[in-house]
């Protein structure tokens, strides 16, 4: 319905536009009309530019205030999320003050040098410090960036496996994920997508005769300790898929037929983050959005109440369900970890007959 | 005496080819009317079928899963009870995008205006070949009907994104659109991309061979240096995809296993062993990266034209801007590796991407700042053409500085395939290089049509549209900043972004008002074609040479000899002379000095 009623009202604008067309077409009956801008098309046109400006600066400060809680910049759980966060911001703040300055002058310069009959304009074609400063200029500051960006970039591609980090493979199917932990030799065994067995419930092609393999442990959620570096191990069985973690500023793509990794120590438990200022807001302002939306909700059998959770998305288009793709994501205590761990079934039990 | 002997010559040659009405407007080898030909298939036709495909797809992000009136009557069989089903939502991502991309961006944009306007602003009679170029109409008009044919297949169109990436692409089992939409989708792109190459031969060996007299490299406008080096990075990368495509469809129909290895799907093992999808992202990118530049090149050519004749004003660091449109060509042939930081490839080639990458700001500021100081002082006309270029340089700064991020390997971790890219790249080629079509149509339509467009008209269209424009993709950045992925069919799964809703809501108001007020131009155009106010030779006092052909176009352009050139393309508002522009072919004064380019 609401669609249909937006319809209504654009059509209802496209009428207006038109009408206002007309009048502008009757309006100019009988006046030298050959279709090329008079100085009075310039000085409406330059007053416009004007306008256009304060309009650019408007929708900024506009986004800025009702969008401008930037989840990728703020709340990272990872121990690098915070060189990325800053990186960012970094890189935001000199976009802004580029954007800001060079829609000034060229909306500026626009309004400024509207066209005036008998006017000459400047014969001015070249000059090279000018053209100079402007190249060097974006030379130093991409410098610095490119520099910054490609320690932040090694620091965190680089695994460091002396650290004993918690080995996890994630793997990907249409639509759903899985995560397979090592178990107490923290060693995966090996797997290929050839080795499945649905029968057997051997889902993950996980070798049987591996003996690393068999306290392997495979789960539909992902619990992480607190602290401690874990090392994911991407696998696909059909198409790509993108392993999208955002509140710890990870992706990584699963690709059918190689093995991809990616690593993070995780920094914050779910726990502590519920307890945040910022996110308690943000769950607020959600779950007010969502009592309005009571019935449609209920209806498709979702859960009202919303409460923060880590996620990993599916990032990369993979069919159909694609936008359901997704698993829930635990950070806590080591002791809860454990915990949770031995309550899960080892891959040698979880094999039927 | 040598005028006399070529108008007789011309006569001569009119005489012995008498035109039918198949020769002149079906298969014509006259380079205006190819022009023509792909601005109504490639720009009008295929623009709108794009854009409605886009606002279809705003709809339903917006009110995700709610029934709609527009998807009932539009998608019949795939929207039951007007509901848009989600199979069909990736098929319009997809095919919006190779659309808009490959068939308006590309072929429309050069196909139009380097036809059109190289012969005439060189000095040519027509294209070097006029049947090569003849067969590259048709087989884009080809390539064309077969992509808009696969919405008709029992499992619709392609829908693995417009970047095709396998395995999704190359197992029908993955889904409804891999199957025989997907195989329409390569059989449409490998005659695309024939005709894309005739037509781009075609332009390099024209302005290699056929400039007049007195156009040496260095006095030919900005124009023709944008067309001339979009058609060479044409030829470079637009095989590697060619060759993308023909492995595609040998791993799809005759079992080879290029880019598949170890799939098991739907219950089976696939025969599929030793291949590699990331190899097929390198050669996607390879053409995919130029292709931005394909795509903004020639809208920067026809901007620095537009800028300079209406601010009467030289176009400032002449150049620096040639050598900036070098650059960008040279580096964007080895920066494709930025849309893979995160495939899985060596992190340590993600270092030299990022470095490669974000080297392409440097010519890409000097543009911005010619642009700018180009306007400093000048005499602006503000024609609808003129607001296009303005508004074009407007949205290639604000899309531009957010590659900064992206194309930053640490940062793209985050924002890879969220809304920030789609607002990055709509932006800086979406809409820059759709500016530059309407800047083109608005201060080309004399020359094409012999009439004028109606320029109140053409100030609502860019106003609303400007405004639309930013109201769209302003906003998105911040939604991408909120993590949201792109090309999901609903968010509604994710109470997570319940808090952008009412934002994407707002986004869809303005595409829909986007798209209404492209009407308004669609009106403009038809109707100035047969009634509009009939042209002027130069109605914008230009000083390129196409405006010193008659307005009635005829066979050869120029009905006496052509035109010898003795001065660049940018002598406006010269100290020395009386009017503010003098055409390249005027002589130089006795004791007139040339500038030294």
């Amino acid at each position: 319905m609401t669609a249909f009623l937006t319809i209504i009202i654009v059509l209802f604008i496209a009428v207006a536009i038109w009408q206002m067309v007309k009048i502008f077409d009757l309006a100019q009956v009988g006046a030298s009309n050959n279709q090329v801008a008079t100085d009075k098309d310039n000085k409406i046109n330059g007053y416009l530019m004007m306008g256009f400006l304060v309009f650019i600066y408007v929708i900024t400060i506009l986004s800025f205030w009702y969008l401008g809680d930037l989840p990728l910049v703020s709340n990272s759980a990872s121990e690098h999320g915070p060189q990325i966060d800053n990186l960012m911001i970094i890189s935001m703040v000199i976009i802004f003050i580029v954007q800001t300055f060079t829609q000034f002058l060229l909306h500026y310069f626009a309004y400024k040098y509207k066209g005036e009959k008998g006017r000459k304009a400047l014969f001015y074609a070249d000059n090279n410090t000018l053209e100079a400063i402007w190249t060097f200029i974006p030379v130093i500051v991409l410098a610095g960036l490119i520099i910054y960006g490609l320690f932040t970039w090694t620091s965190i591609m680089n695994i460091d496996e002396s650290e004993d980090p918690l080995v996890i493979e994630l793997y990907a199917q249409q639509f759903n994920w899985k995560a397979r932990y090592g178990g107490e030799d923290n060693t995966l065994g090996m797997a290929n997508v050839r080795l499945i067995d649905i029968d057997r419930a051997n889902i993950l092609g996980v070798d049987e005769s591996d003996p690393n393999a068999q306290d392997d442990i495979i789960t539909t959620e992902l619990h992480l300790p607190v602290g401690r570096p874990v090392l994911f191990k991407m696998r696909s069985q059909d198409v790509l898929h993108s392993a999208y973690m955002p509140h710890f500023r990870a992706q990584m793509n699963c690709v059918p037929g190689m093995i991809t990794q990616f690593g993070f120590t995780p920094t914050v438990t779910t726990a502590q983050m519920r307890e945040r200022d910022e996110i308690k807001e943000k769950v607020a302002n959600i779950n007010a959005l969502r009592a309005e939306r009571k019935e449609e909700i209920e209806e498709k059998g979702q859960e009202l109440l919303y409460e923060f959770d880590y996620l990993l998305l599916c990032n990369k288009i993979c069919g159909k369900s694609h936008y359901n793709m997704q698993m829930k994501i635990v950070v806590e205590t080591q002791e809860e970890y454990d915990a949770w761990i031995k309550e899960q079934k080892t891959f040698k039990n979880s094999l039927t007959n | 005496m040598s005028a006399h002997a070529d108008t007789h010559a011309h006569d001569d040659h009119g005489h012995h080819h008498k035109e039918t009405f198949v020769t002149k407007y079906i298969f014509s080898q006259d380079h205006k009317m190819i022009a023509k030909q792909y601005l109504i298939t490639g720009v009008i036709v295929m623009g709108i079928i794009g854009i409605l495909m886009s606002l279809m797809m705003r709809m339903q992000i917006a009110w995700p899963e709610e029934p709609n009136v527009i998807f009932e009557a539009l998608l019949g069989k795939w929207a039951p009870d007007g509901v848009m089903d989600a199979d069909i939502y990736l098929a319009l991502v997809t095919i919006h995008g190779t659309l808009m991309v490959f068939f308006v961006l590309t072929a429309g944009l050069s196909g139009t205006f380097s036809n059109l306007l190289i012969p005439l602003q060189i000095g040519a009679r027509d294209m070097a070949s006029g049947f090569l170029n003849m067969i590259s109409y048709w087989l884009f008009f080809l390539s064309c009907v077969i992509m808009i044919l696969s919405f008709f297949v029992e499992f619709g169109p392609a829908a693995a994104g417009w970047t095709i990436y396998p395995p999704l692409s190359a197992l029908p089992m993955a889904q409804g659109g891999s199957g025989m939409g997907m195989t329409l989708w390569l059989v449409s792109m490998a005659i695309f991309i024939a005709s894309s190459l005739l037509g781009s031969l075609n332009y390099i060996v024209t302005v290699i061979n056929l400039r007049t007299k007195g156009m040496s490299m260095t006095r030919l406008p900005l124009t023709i240096w944008a067309f001339f080096v979009t058609a060479i990075i044409g030829v470079v990368s637009f095989p590697v995809l060619l060759s993308a495509a023909l492995l595609l469809i040998m791993d799809r129909s005759f079992g080879t296993s290029f880019f598949l290895s170890d799939i098991f799907i739907q219950g089976e093992v696939l025969h599929y062993q030793g291949g590699s999808p990331v190899l097929f992202e390198h050669l996607f990118w390879f053409l995919g990266h130029p292709e931005v530049y394909i795509v903004l090149l020639p809208a920067l050519g026809i901007t620095s034209e537009i800028i300079a004749t209406n601010s009467r004003k030289p176009i400032f660091g002449y150049r620096a801007m040639v050598m900036s449109i070098l650059a960008i060509a040279f580096l964007s042939t080895i920066v494709w590796g930025h849309h893979m930081f995160i495939s899985g490839m060596n992190p340590f080639l993600g270092s030299v991407f990022t470095f490669t990458t974000l080297l392409i700001a440097i010519p890409s500021a000097v543009k911005a700042f010619n642009y700018i100081t180009t306007l400093w002082k000048g005499n602006l006309q503000m024609n609808p053409a003129m607001l296009f270029s303005i508004g074009l340089v407007s949205t290639f700064i604000t899309g531009g500085l957010t590659g900064i991020i992206l194309g930053d390997s640490a940062l793209d971790i985050n924002v890879h395939d969220t809304y920030f890219v789609v607002a990055h790249f709509h932006l800086v080629m979406g809409i820059s290089a759709l500016y530059g079509v309407f800047a083109g149509i608005y201060h080309w339509f004399p020359k094409m049509f012999g009439r004028m467009m109606n320029k109140n008209l053409g100030y609502i269209h860019f106003w609303v549209t400007a405004i639309a424009a930013y109201g769209v993709f302003f906003p998105m950045h911040f939604i991408g900043m909120a993590g949201l992925p792109r090309r999901y069919y609903t968010n509604s799964n994710f109470p997570l972004f319940d808090d952008v809703a009412n934002a994407n809501v707002l986004i869809t108001m303005f595409a829909l008002l986007g798209g209404a007020v492209q009407l308004v131009f669609l009106y403009n155009f038809v109707r100035s074609i047969f009634y509009g106010k009939k042209a002027e030779q130069n109605p914008w006092k230009s000083n390129t040479l196409e405006w010193t052909a008659p307005v009635e176009h005829i066979h050869g352009n120029w009905p006496g000899e052509i035109p010898h050139v003795h001065r660049w393309a940018y002598d406006y508002s010269k100290p020395g002379h009386d009017e503010d522009f003098v055409p390249q072919n005027v002589p130089l004064y006795d004791g007139e000095e040339e500038l030294q380019h």
